[in-house]
């Protein structure tokens, strides 16, 4: 494994709680994988498993002031970010990690114009003079193939169509030439033709910068395309990390087996998609055991007592489930 | 913008002459001047006389023709009171309340913003509290109350401001305090929670992720879409203090156009009575149009509609 590509993030037992007049809720509950130059890493789960807020964590976004990083380290080449002051992480975001969000409608602000709103990513990262941060806006909204920069920079956001607005939030998000960029959902809110596009987009970036992207979805059809590996996260936890293609193939994790199944299929007719029956539990009153147990087929008594410990179950392929048998690791 | 303010300008005419409409339905519905004009012992003749000087012997649709027609030349008629046309006396009156507005104003939008910043920043917190319960008492304190009791503290018993009517400096801090704590609560708490709303904004996120400090963010990113619903408040208290500045003007015995209309009432002068409300009227309308534009100016959503 000498000749893999340096990891560049590195996400050590996150815990990231947000502390509600409704208990505390532990959205990111030990939470820890690495990521590696040029590298895709899908972060796949249900809407609030804790995705979004385990990227939101890495930049020290977290909503305010609810939220808070209560244990573990976020390595970015070895540095840790959850111990820098916020002055040191300003310096950090956009520069070094950047992220796209899910809503291209209102991720940009609606009374100043494109160009201002990309000039002042490009500001902080460039302070020389302003004549050539305009040609390079208009370069950078080149590279994310919109048509006419020069008069796009004049341009409002409510003047632009949803995929053009999500090119501009991608031309803000690497306009600093980042190392990690976290893309949370950023093709939800677009329609199939122009998600494939974007993607396309995406991965020729990536292609160029050697970036390491982690891409936070729910869409297994995108982690396919995208990835190279896939972390499954339920209910605040990864219970599952491995290749793409392993994961797919033979996924070890009973709720990845059960998201597998409830994806629609091209060949043979099905009548009825298979779905996960119940609701994980709140994230706010977690059992002590195995989280699935209550919606799981193999469940048993250890489920519920104790919660399962990560095991290697393939080549670099790990999940947290009793029902593996301990085996020496086989890298 | 040019096509904006010609749209806006236009609808502004419309509803002036609905207003005048009413002004003079209104005039007309609520008794016949003269019984109000006239001595007790007046006789028939003179009754005449008086509603054939007013115009009011001939029939309705004439009278409202006269009426319209002098309004658009800019005659609203002569003041019972002053024996000068009506115009000329709301103008000579107007400058004095205009030069009391701007100061509560801009002092009260001056104080409002960044304690509506303060407070949205550290909401929750002994800031935010204490300045909420300022704000609930500034709206609940009526603004004759605050004039006099003022005017008790300051002028008898310390004996260190003028209590009544214009002249130097000092004249003016009394009543400007009195107009100006009642705007400063209202705006504080409008840009206290629009704020707070527009920090919970996506755009907010990704100015953030771009690496700007949370200073920057609030007050060039938050601030100024805070403040369009800011703008509309701000012409809808200047519309209201033009008119509503009566109490403070008559309590501070300031001759402005507040005062103007509280005599008109009194003396029963209709002409005057009406030439004040529809100057106020088109006043009120230009403010509006002043607001629209500005609003124009911070929200590119509403230039482009």
């Amino acid at each position: 494994m000498g000749t893999d590509p340096a990891v560049v993030l590195e996400v050590r037992g996150l815990r990231a709680y947000l502390y509600t007049r409704w208990g505390v809720v532990r959205a990111v509950d030990g939470v820890s994988f690495a990521l590696r130059e040029g590298e895709t890493l899908g972060l796949v789960g249900e809407s609030g498993c804790g995705k979004t807020m385990t990227g939101l964590s890495i930049v020290r976004l977290l909503p305010e002031p609810a939220g808070r990083i209560v244990e573990g380290q976020v390595l970015l080449e070895g540095e840790d970010l959850v111990t820098k002051s916020e002055a040191e992480m300003r310096r950090v975001r956009g520069r070094r990690v950047s992220m796209i969000l899910q809503d291209p409608q209102t991720s940009l602000n609606p009374v100043f114009t494109i160009g201002d709103q990309i000039l002042e990513a490009l500001r902080l990262h460039h302070p020389d003079g302003e004549s050539s941060l305009a040609a390079r806006a208009e370069e950078a909204l080149r590279r994310v193939k919109v048509a006419a920069p020069e008069q796009r920079m004049r341009a409002y956001p409510h003047q632009m169509s949803g995929g053009m607005k999500q090119r501009v939030v991608g031309a803000i998000a690497v306009a600093g030439e980042p190392l990690v960029l976290i893309a949370d959902e950023p093709t939800t809110a677009l329609d199939v033709t122009i998600q494939l596009q974007y993607l396309a987009l995406l991965k020729e970036i990536q292609a160029r910068t050697r970036l390491a992207m982690l891409f936070i979805t729910h869409d297994f059809g995108i982690v396919a395309r995208m990835c190279d590996r896939v972390a499954v996260m339920y209910a605040g936890r990864i219970v599952e990390t491995g290749p793409t293609r392993a994961l797919f193939r033979a996924p070890r994790h009973p709720y990845t087996e059960a998201l597998m199944a409830s994806v629609p299929r091209m060949e043979g007719s099905v009548a009825r998609l298979p779905s996960i029956e119940g609701q994980p539990p709140p994230l706010h009153d977690l059992p002590t055991g195995c989280r699935f147990a209550d919606r799981c087929a193999y469940v048993d008594d250890r489920c519920r007592r104790e919660y399962p410990p990560t095991m290697p179950v393939g080549p670099a392929h790990e999940a947290a489930c009793w029902r593996i048998e301990p085996s020496p690791p086989s890298r | 913008m040019q096509r904006f303010i010609l749209r806006r300008l236009a609808q502004s005419v419309l509803l002036l002459f609905v207003l005048a409409l009413i002004v003079f339905a209104l005039a007309r519905v609520s008794g016949n001047p003269a019984d109000l004009l006239l001595r007790e012992d007046a006789t028939q003749e003179d009754r005449a006389h008086l509603l054939r000087a007013l115009g009011l012997d001939r029939p309705v649709h004439e009278q409202l023709y006269l009426f319209i027609s002098g309004a658009v030349r800019g005659d609203l008629g002569e003041s019972i009171r002053y024996r000068k046309p009506a115009t000329e006396v709301f103008f000579e009156r107007l400058p004095n309340t205009l030069r009391l507005l701007p100061l509560a104003m801009v002092g009260a939008l001056a104080l409002a913003i960044p304690l509506g910043v303060l407070a949205a920043v550290y909401r929750g917190t002994i800031v935010d509290r204490v300045s909420g319960a300022i704000a609930v008492l500034g709206i609940a304190t009526p603004s004759f109350w605050l004039g006099i009791v003022l005017i008790y503290i300051f002028s008898i018993k310390l004996g260190l401001l003028p209590s009544s009517r214009m002249g130097g400096p000092s004249h003016y801090v009394l009543p400007t305090i009195t107009l100006g704590l009642f705007l400063v609560a209202g705006m504080m708490r409008l840009v206290r929670s629009s704020l707070l709303e527009v920090m919970g904004s996506e755009f907010v996120k990704l100015a953030r992720l771009k690496g700007l400090s949370q200073t920057v963010v609030i007050w060039k990113h938050c601030l100024r879409n805070a403040l369009i619903p800011v703008t509309t408040l701000f012409g809808v208290y200047f519309a209201l203090l033009i008119t509503g500045a009566i109490v403070t003007e008559t309590v501070f015995a300031w001759p402005g156009v507040g005062r103007l209309t509280y005599e008109a009432v009194i003396f029963r002068d209709y002409p005057l009575l009406q030439a004040v409300i529809l100057l106020k009227a088109i006043i009120v309308l230009g403010v509006n149009l002043g607001v629209d534009i500005v609003y124009a100016y911070l929200d590119p959503r509403v230039r482009y509609a």
